[in-house]
């Protein structure tokens, strides 16, 4: 579990607004409506949702628990089917040869050389295997802080879009411009200050 | 609020600046609890093993220069500053109270990398609840590096909206800078 190896890469985010209601019961809703599908859809090139920390690849937030003192704690998973190009050269060829020789033809078309790509990718994603990556998540709600396991810009994106439609509330990763505008103590004249603010120059 | 990725990419020198600025009060020693107010018994922090600079006031190019190895050749960094690079990346030894932490900040996006907390202080418990015990002292770990980093940067965010910033702070910088040769 990459959350307790001995080395971690972080992001964060802060959540702007908090829940009306009991936010335990809140938070295992948006979970267990949004955690992975424990099928793999043979047709879909990617699937993400939710997965207890303890058992990654048994989406069951009934049997697994999310909550780890005043912590919540699970994992984004993000499921990725890639056919390589090579491979799909070479089921292409394979089957523009099988094609020429069935009809006694010397050439195919444009259209029909794009009719077997399709076709190939079609049935190669059907039989490849997703490859699952896995990302912890760790929400302090008390501080209206989440920390996400990972600094991959898609993981990041597909966890602030997943995350939104979860819980119904907007994660804001955090960077200098953030953090002035929504972690800091200063007065909005600071602030102001801040923003117009050039480099510090400090060389020159 | 500004759009977030404008905001990100019209106030990341805050970040590099930032990240400068931590450098200084590292190599210089200085007394962070004073300065921040932070209600820790001790708060130290020290430059690790890497330190990333970037230098774009040349024309055609812009100059990237990294420096690795434990105590390493920090005056390479020294010089790049002067001639007018900025950090971007900076590896940190912080001690808080006990405990020591070490991992690398990027100053644009704030992103923590190879984040090691103190080994784990054990549990005579078996099972589910030594994992939880587990988790949450690691959850606890995070938490206190950041806000630490939460703390840095409000400091350093109130020096610079303030007056003397710039006849305070930056000519302190300058002056370090300036007394390498």
């Amino acid at each position: 579990m990459g959350f307790l190896s001995a080395t971690s890469s972080i992001s964060r985010y802060h959540i702007d607004d908090s829940f009306e209601d009991s936010v335990m019961e809140t938070v295992r809703d948006g979970l267990a409506e949004y955690a992975i599908p424990k099928i793999e859809n043979e047709y879909s090139e990617l699937s993400v949702g939710w997965v207890p920390f303890e058992s990654p690849y048994d989406p069951d937030f009934e049997k697994n628990s999310f909550v780890f003192g005043t912590f919540f704690l699970f994992h984004l998973r993000v499921d990725k089917k890639s056919v390589p190009a090579k491979l799909v050269k070479k089921h292409v060829s394979i089957e523009t040869a099988r094609r020429l020789e069935k009809s006694g033809r010397e050439f195919i078309s444009k259209n029909e050389k794009a009719e077997i790509k399709e076709e190939v990718l079609d049935r190669l994603l059907r039989e490849i295997p997703s490859v699952p990556n896995i990302y912890e998540v760790l929400w302090n709600y008390e501080k209206s802080t989440v920390y996400l396991y990972t600094t991959q810009k898609a993981a990041n994106e597909i966890f602030e879009t997943l995350f939104s439609k979860s819980f119904n509330l907007k994660p804001i990763r955090l960077f200098p411009y953030t953090m002035v505008e929504k972690r800091s103590s200063l007065s909005d004249k600071k602030k102001d200050i801040i923003y117009n603010t050039a480099p510090a120059g400090y060389s020159r | 609020m500004l759009d977030i990725s404008t905001g990100y990419n019209k106030y990341k020198f805050i970040g590099n600046d930032f990240l400068t600025w931590i450098w200084y009060l590292a190599e210089n020693d200085l007394n962070l609890l004073s300065l921040t107010g932070a209600d820790y018994k001790n708060l130290t922090l020290e430059i690790g093993n890497s330190l990333v600079l970037e230098n774009d006031k040349k024309k055609d190019a812009r100059e990237k220069i990294t420096i690795k190895g434990d105590k390493a050749g920090l005056e390479e960094g020294l010089t790049a500053l002067k001639k007018g690079a900025v950090v971007t990346e900076i590896n940190l030894l912080l001690t808080l109270d006990e405990d020591e932490f070490k991992f690398t900040i990027k100053g644009e996006s704030f992103n923590v990398t190879g984040l090691k907390t103190p080994s784990s202080k054990g549990s005579q418990d078996t099972g589910s609840d030594e994992l939880e015990g587990s988790v949450i002292e690691k959850a606890y770990f995070c938490d206190r590096v950041f806000d630490v980093l939460d703390i840095l940067f409000n400091t350093y965010m109130e020096r610079r909206a303030s007056e003397s910033f710039r006849s305070e702070d930056v000519k302190k910088i300058k002056s370090w800078i300036e007394s390498y040769n």
